[in-house]
């Protein structure tokens, strides 16, 4: 297949941005070292072969213009319909998306939430956690694409102190292959904010050469509903928040979003950011085959640091405070009775 | 803030929702399907008791001004069992607030041989909350106030009325919980949970109310208070008076107080639903987990593929695992400890696995997880009513025969029932057998009863485990006493109520030998 580029690249009627362009997508595909590689085996040219069609339907079609984008269209098919020919074994055509998925610990939502006597926060020590409801949906569509054959990985991020690493097993044992964890010191995580998750996802997307970032679209325990967003715009990607569906046609992803009042249906090109909601799906039970297998795989762990993240908080909790406790109902007997009480409390 | 609110709506307050259904779901039944007990048991005959006058109603409303029920409307709740298989044409309602009221109204009715039935959230499932004919129901309510608790004893003192699931939320503020737990304590009072023993979830671990309630009050058909409201482990003096209304069903006494020893919470639970190809494999997971699991199994349910279906297809639930197992089983552990627990229970269900006991199944940690485990277990009982009506029994049985009785009466039922289910506390030996048809059909009862009694007795079971013999199964009480131990019951009955006017027809046959 590269001497079949290289090939390409010595005629003149191939423009040699195109072939740049070829080269520095094997670059972001991982394969820069295979350029100067001849004897590849044919199961890493079916690979590079998917990574090619998907890489090139995601980040050309919207920056090449258009004669060249057409050119390379060609010629990308040409390479697509020999490298099955040099390996007649790699029948299977699969999809070479990767997805990122955020999955953040939070406080049960089963649990009672106390607020802290000196009103900077609620009491999280001795509580039990779990994944945000939310993040849950978001792994689960994750791991459906995989099953769909539209992923080929999926990768769980959870940003938060050590005990991140048991949500981060309950997404392995979800379907997540493997796993990211970015250590925060408990002091620090007091303090953390979306826009510091969304720069880790973020930095992560990009070193990890993801395709998709799927979130929930907000906590339940903060309700900020901003991580997807800031990682969408930090990534300079297009966002589909609040996804009910999510489909994809060739190149795009179609989704349909809740909005106020019904649904809107909208098409992003990859690469993308997608938050949750509620509908998306229902998430699975990890299966006790699952929970064993997710034991064994991967998890690396990352400092703030190690991403060139700055922790520093931007915002100072002023306070933080229980609900107004509401008050008991009155029963009336009749018409008369309610439009006396109405009266005797000033609101008739 | 919105979205996650409803989704909390959605998910975690599913059991409140869940209660409201259950109850609309229930009055839009009440007045047209359910026939008088009186009508569908005509061969019983009312006791000679007096029947209501205006003039009794006067000092009822003296006795308890305001708290005096009497439209129709009004009483068709109190008149009718959860389970809309008895209806009693009671005229008036009592609730009193306090204890003394209870006596000055027990007194009076005495007097008067007036019937009267206990009544507290009425979730009752033998028919023993309700009238059977026009007894006037004393519905506990309104007394629902919590005395007090001890935190370094974990002693509760409350009055009858407290449901059982805001008791539960109090002592869970002080980390306690309480010693029993059932599908219905969204509105079951604890002072019918005593009166009828009732047994439940946690009896595995926490042992039967005779153990748990350190002392109660009740109130005497003759008005007289018996105080016994202690709150020691240890006081051996004398008669232990308080067990003898613990399971009484109501004709004794009327329990007005309760103090009971409520364990501490457990800090870590771990809730395991595991699918199984036969029942002998559920009895093997039984005994490996008494072993494995030793002292923290707290709870170890079963179901069988009917009930699941159940859960699935009446209540909408989606099943954790796949559907398509004979049997599953549900265990719960509970310690102190959760990486210690984690780990035995990890270890415990590997060790399943690999040796094929179960094929497959899902185990949480997470509270939300496990109350919506929970909730596939707990809910059976609501989801059948959406067949129409329910043949409920629960019995003991020794393991060794325990499922065979499903087998049984599946195959003697067959054609006339909607479907035979059967599911339960497996680590008790007790039975859950539900039976159900689109309506109430003599054949079906014929064939189900007196042959499903006899089945038990002849495996030396129980025919009611934990639901009490009530209305509907007093006159199979020689199915599992002697006649002796009927006798003695009945002396009892003639020395604390010898005009018996608390809960007639009930508990006691139609006729003792």
């Amino acid at each position: 297949m590269f001497r079949y580029l290289f090939m390409l690249a010595q005629e003149t009627t191939f423009r040699s941005r195109s072939l740049d362009k070829m080269k520095s997508i094997l670059d972001n595909c991982g394969f820069s070292y295979l350029w100067s590689f001849q004897n590849t085996s044919p199961n890493i040219k079916s690979i590079i072969k998917q990574r090619l069609e998907d890489q090139f339907t995601q980040s050309w079609s919207g920056k090449c213009n258009f004669i060249d984008d057409l050119s390379i269209t060609i010629k990308i098919k040409v390479v697509v319909i020999r490298a099955p020919i040099n390996s007649p074994g790699s029948k299977v055509k699969m999809s070479a998306l990767r997805v990122l998925v955020g999955c953040k610990r939070v406080i049960d939502y089963a649990v009672k939430i106390r607020v802290k006597p000196d009103k900077t926060g609620v009491v999280t020590d001795g509580v039990k956690h779990s994944m945000n409801p939310f993040d849950e949906i978001a792994i689960e569509e994750a791991v459906r694409l995989k099953e769909k054959k539209i992923a080929s990985e999926v990768i769980a991020v959870s940003c938060g102190p050590k005990q991140c690493q048991e949500t981060l097993r309950t997404a392995l044992a979800m379907g997540a292959d493997r796993a990211i964890h970015v250590n925060i010191d408990p002091k620090d995580y007091e303090n953390l904010q979306p826009i510091h998750v969304s720069k880790f996802l973020a930095k992560i997307a990009q070193d990890e050469k993801a395709d998709i970032v799927i979130v929930g679209k907000q906590a339940i325990d903060d309700d900020c509903n901003q991580t997807g967003q800031m990682t969408a715009a930090l990534l300079d990607w297009p966002q589909a928040t609040f996804a009910s569906k999510v489909e994809k046609n060739n190149g795009d992803l179609t989704v349909i979003r809740e909005i106020d009042g019904g649904l809107e249906t909208i098409k992003v090109k990859l690469p993308a950011v997608l938050t949750a909601d509620l509908r998306l799906n229902e998430p699975r039970y990890a299966t006790l085959p699952n929970i064993m297998k997710a034991k064994k795989k991967p998890m690396a762990s990352k400092t703030p640091a190690d991403l060139g993240v700055d922790v520093t908080s931007r915002l100072e909790i002023v306070s933080v405070e229980d609900p107004p406790v509401r008050e008991a109902g009155q029963k009336v007997e009749s018409v008369e009775d309610l439009v006396t009480k109405l009266k005797d409390a000033g609101l008739v | 803030m919105k979205a996650s609110y409803a989704l909390r709506r959605l998910l975690s307050n599913n059991y409140s929702l869940q209660c409201q259904t259950k109850r609309t779901f229930y009055r839009s039944f009440l007045r047209q399907t359910v026939p008088l007990t009186s009508v569908r048991y005509p061969n019983l005959k009312r006791g000679g008791y007096s029947a209501l006058t205006d003039k009794d109603l006067s000092v009822f409303e003296k006795l308890i001004p305001g708290r005096v029920l009497t439209g129709s409307s009004e009483l068709d709740g109190y008149n009718t069992d959860w389970l809309k298989t008895c209806r009693g044409s009671s005229q008036v309602v009592l609730r009193p607030k306090t204890t003394e009221e209870v006596s000055a109204i027990l007194k009076y009715c005495n007097e008067r041989k007036l019937a009267v039935v206990p009544q507290g959230g009425n979730t009752g499932l033998v028919g023993g909350s309700v009238p059977v004919f026009d007894e006037i129901v004393v519905s506990t309510q309104l007394m629902n106030q919590i005395i007090s608790l001890d935190e370094i004893s974990g002693t509760l003192v409350c009055e009858a009325g407290c449901i059982l699931g805001n008791l539960s939320d109090h002592v869970a503020e002080s980390n306690l919980i309480m010693p029993l737990d059932l599908g219905a304590k969204g509105s079951c009072h604890i002072g019918g949970n005593l009166a009828t023993n009732a047994g439940g979830l946690r009896l595995l671990r926490y042992g039967s109310l005779h153990g748990s309630v350190l002392g109660l009050e009740a109130v005497l058909a003759s008005g007289e208070v018996v105080d016994c409201l202690s709150t020691l482990r240890k006081d051996n003096t004398g008669y232990d008076v308080k067990q003898l209304f613990i399971g009484s069903e109501g004709t004794l006494g009327l329990i007005t107080k309760a103090s009971i020893l409520c364990p501490q919470k457990p800090n870590a639970v771990n809730v395991a639903f595991l699918g199984c190809d036969s029942f002998e494999r559920v009895l093997d997971i039984f005994k490996e987990s008494k072993m494995k699991l030793g002292e923290i199994l707290s709870a170890f349910e079963f179901l069988d593929a009917d009930a699941i279906a159940v859960a699935r297809d009446n209540l909408k639930l989606s099943i954790p695992i796949d559907d398509s197992f004979p049997f599953y089983v549900l265990i719960e552990s509970s310690g102190s400890d959760g990486t210690h627990d984690e780990e035995k229970m990890n270890g415990f269900l590997e060790d399943m696995m690999n040796r094929g006991y179960v094929i497959d199944g899902t185990v949480a940690s997470e509270p939300a997880k496990i109350q919506y485990i929970w909730s596939v277990r707990e809910r059976i009982a609501e989801g059948l009513m959406h067949d129409g009506y329910c043949y409920k029994y629960d019995v003991s049985i020794p393991l060794s025969h325990y499922y065979g009785l499903v087998e049984a009466v599946r195959e003697r039922t067959q054609g006339n029932t909607t479907r035979v289910i059967g599911y339960g506390h497996v680590g008790d030996s007790n039975l859950h057998l539900n039976a159900t048809s689109p309506e109430y059909s003599q054949t079906t009862m014929d064939l189900l009863e007196p042959f499903l009694y006899d089945w038990v007795a002849k495996h030396r079971g129980s025919i009611s485990a934990e639901h009490g013999l009530g209305f509907k199964k007093r006159d199979f009480i020689y199915h599992s006493k002697s006649e002796s131990a009927v006798r003695t019951m009945n002396q009892m009955k003639q020395v604390l109520d010898p005009n018996g006017i608390l809960n007639p027809y009930k508990l006691l046959p139609t006729v003792v030998r």
